[in-house]
């Protein structure tokens, strides 16, 4: 059901758009959540300069590159890889990527551990990325389990005695190939992507942790206007008061 | 680090950032990515190729270890099988339990297995057998259910005092003694399973279309066949092989955090362990845990600390602080 209303023209700001649906009310907490600029920046703070920042990224490709080969390979059937030369090198690619994958996820991990980027009302960020890996994990497991060679019937087999014995296997059977073939290909893949998804998009909004023992810039100039170093002079790990050395200014726009 | 302070690092931490910044293109970088890892994935992929050994079958068992195939047949029909002792989802039975708490039971029998109908007898009658298969077929079907037992039991007995010290059977040798059609059943199907005939009615089970395995894998796990296999290509959970991959190509690495368990003697089977009956309950157990622990480790106090602790993080950010400066007590 539908009213005539005016043409919609857009407002100044998200700020000042007052939604009258529900399709509105999203558009503004996405806006506000998520604005472009945060969505897709031009800019990264000074401090995302290092090898393990691409570990993120990198797991994010592998990702794609194991759904792209896993819908050839569902194409082609779970016993295509058997029979053709050209199903074998696609399985070939989905069982490496699967494995750069998982190298990719738990380089990100230890990495963004000891950085502790939990910091900064960020841990949901870091849950969202646990849970990812134990959703990957299973994906992983079902799809050895539908291999239909010798691996399948091994892992199913020893499989079938941890799910029984916590009583999963009542509904979780791994010695079920439909119901295998089922879940790795549609349930756990959808469960992995919306939690990559989610955790993302939270990223975005947060953006990436400060260093464990950064200089608050913004402090800083404050400090610099006041010579009494009122603000932010405490070690980031004791507390005590604390002294800055070889600080360059930190504060200011894009280095080049 | 006092509350203070850690609340107002907190504060700065969570807000927008404010100093500087350096370019960043997101979709170029993605793009970049996105081909070293297609690279990578194709030429591992070329070099190396991906595992796929064949699937095992009733008929290479029936082959390659026939006292077996026949000592688990017989084994099926008498009850004393893995399959036939499980408990739930296939039969009734206590299965694993946990102190008092039998796990293994709350989700009730939703796989009924008969081993002694669907492994033996169901596809035995599905064909046509020779005259001795056909009569022994009729008379297991004619007997009572005390009967048909007592001639099982005391042929799986029979069988099983053949074994020598390593655990082989020696056919030849069983005792005489009144064993009604069972040895003639389980000459049956092991006749059955050399042909290749055993496998097709497995497959099938008398349906047109059949996606659930769980009958021949349970059969399949019987016997000592397919774990002797796995011993060999080092595929045991007492030697990794969770994690293991058969052959040389890298296995489920990630689940070491799974897998070590399974490696302390408590767990284990070969170093005489307590707990290997409800091994896979504990570990469960224990890994659900785990995992919950990992998932929150950024609100649970000391483990979240470890970074600041163990400071590797400053190999990371060693340049920032190089150029910006940091604090130092």
């Amino acid at each position: 059901m539908s009213t005539d209303t005016a043409a919609e023209s857009a407002p100044a700001a998200i700020e000042d758009f007052q939604p009258t649906t529900w399709t509105g009310s999203i558009r503004k907490k996405w806006l506000t959540t998520l604005p472009p600029e945060k969505m897709l920046p031009e800019n990264q703070p000074a401090y995302v300069s290092s090898w393990i920042y691409v570990f993120g990224m990198l797991t994010i490709t592998a990702l794609i590159v194991v759904i792209a080969s896993g819908c050839i390979l569902t194409i082609g059937g779970v016993q295509w890889f058997h029979e053709s030369s050209t199903g074998h090198f696609v399985n070939s690619l989905h069982f490496w990527s699967v494995q750069l994958f998982f190298l990719f996820m738990i380089v990100h991990l230890w990495g963004k551990f000891w950085m502790a980027a939990w910091r900064g009302k960020r841990g949901l960020t870091w849950a969202t990325g646990a849970i990812c890996f134990m959703a990957a994990l299973a994906t992983a497991f079902t799809g050895y389990t539908i291999t239909t060679n010798f691996n399948a019937q091994w892992i199913a087999f020893e499989a079938k005695d941890v799910m029984n014995s916590v009583a999963l296997g009542s509904w979780i059977n791994v010695t079920n190939l439909g119901q295998m073939v089922g879940m790795h290909v549609v349930l756990l893949p959808l469960a992995v992507v919306a939690v990559v998804a989610m955790h993302v998009l939270l990223v975005r909004k947060h953006g990436v942790v400060p260093p464990i023992d950064a200089l608050d810039p913004e402090a800083a100039v404050s400090a610099s206007a006041a010579p009494s170093h009122s603000a932010d002079t405490r070690s980031a790990d004791t507390g005590e008061a604390a002294t800055v050395s070889g600080a360059a200014d930190a504060t200011g726009e894009v280095s080049s | 680090m006092t509350s203070a302070v850690r609340k107002e690092r907190n504060a700065f931490y969570a807000r927008t950032w404010g100093g500087k910044n350096r370019h960043y293109d997101i979709f170029k970088e993605g793009a970049i990515a996105l081909s070293i890892t297609a690279i990578l994935v194709v030429a591992l992929s070329a070099l190396f190729s991906s595992p796929d050994d064949p699937s095992l079958t009733f008929k290479g068992w029936a082959q390659s270890a026939p006292d077996n195939f026949y000592a688990t047949t017989v084994q099926q029909l008498a009850g004393t099988s893995g399959t036939a002792t499980y408990g739930p989802p296939y039969n009734e039975g206590d299965g694993i339990s946990v102190g008092p708490l039998t796990l293994q039971k709350w989700g009730g029998v939703t796989h009924p297995v008969d081993s002694v109908n669907d492994l033996v007898i169901t596809p035995l009658s599905s064909q046509v057998e020779p005259s001795n298969v056909t009569d022994a077929l009729k008379a297991w079907n004619a007997a009572t259910s005390d009967q048909q037992t007592a001639w099982a039991t005391a042929y799986d007995d029979a069988v099983q005092a053949t074994a020598d010290d390593n655990g082989d059977l020696h056919l030849d040798a069983v005792a005489k003694g009144d064993y009604g059609p069972v040895p003639d059943l389980a000459t049956g199907l092991l006749a059955m399973a050399n042909s290749g005939a055993y496998d097709n009615a497995m497959t099938g089970q008398g349906q047109f279309f059949q996606t659930d395995q769980t009958k021949q894998l349970l059969m399949m796990g019987d016997g000592s066949y397919m774990d002797d296999i796995a011993t060999e290509k080092n595929l045991q959970g007492n030697t990794w092989g969770m994690m293991n991959e058969a052959g040389s190509w890298p296995g489920q690495i990630w689940l070491a955090f799974w897998s070590v368990w399974y490696q302390l003697p408590m767990f284990n089977n070969a170093d005489g362990g307590t707990l290997t009956d409800n091994a896979d309950a504990i570990i469960f157990f224990i890994l659900m845990a785990l995992i919950l622990l990992f998932i929150l480790v950024p609100w649970i106090p000391g483990v979240r600390d470890l970074p600041r602790w163990i400071p590797l993080h400053r190999l990371v950010w060693k340049d920032y602080y190089k150029k910006y400066g940091r604090f130092t007590s």
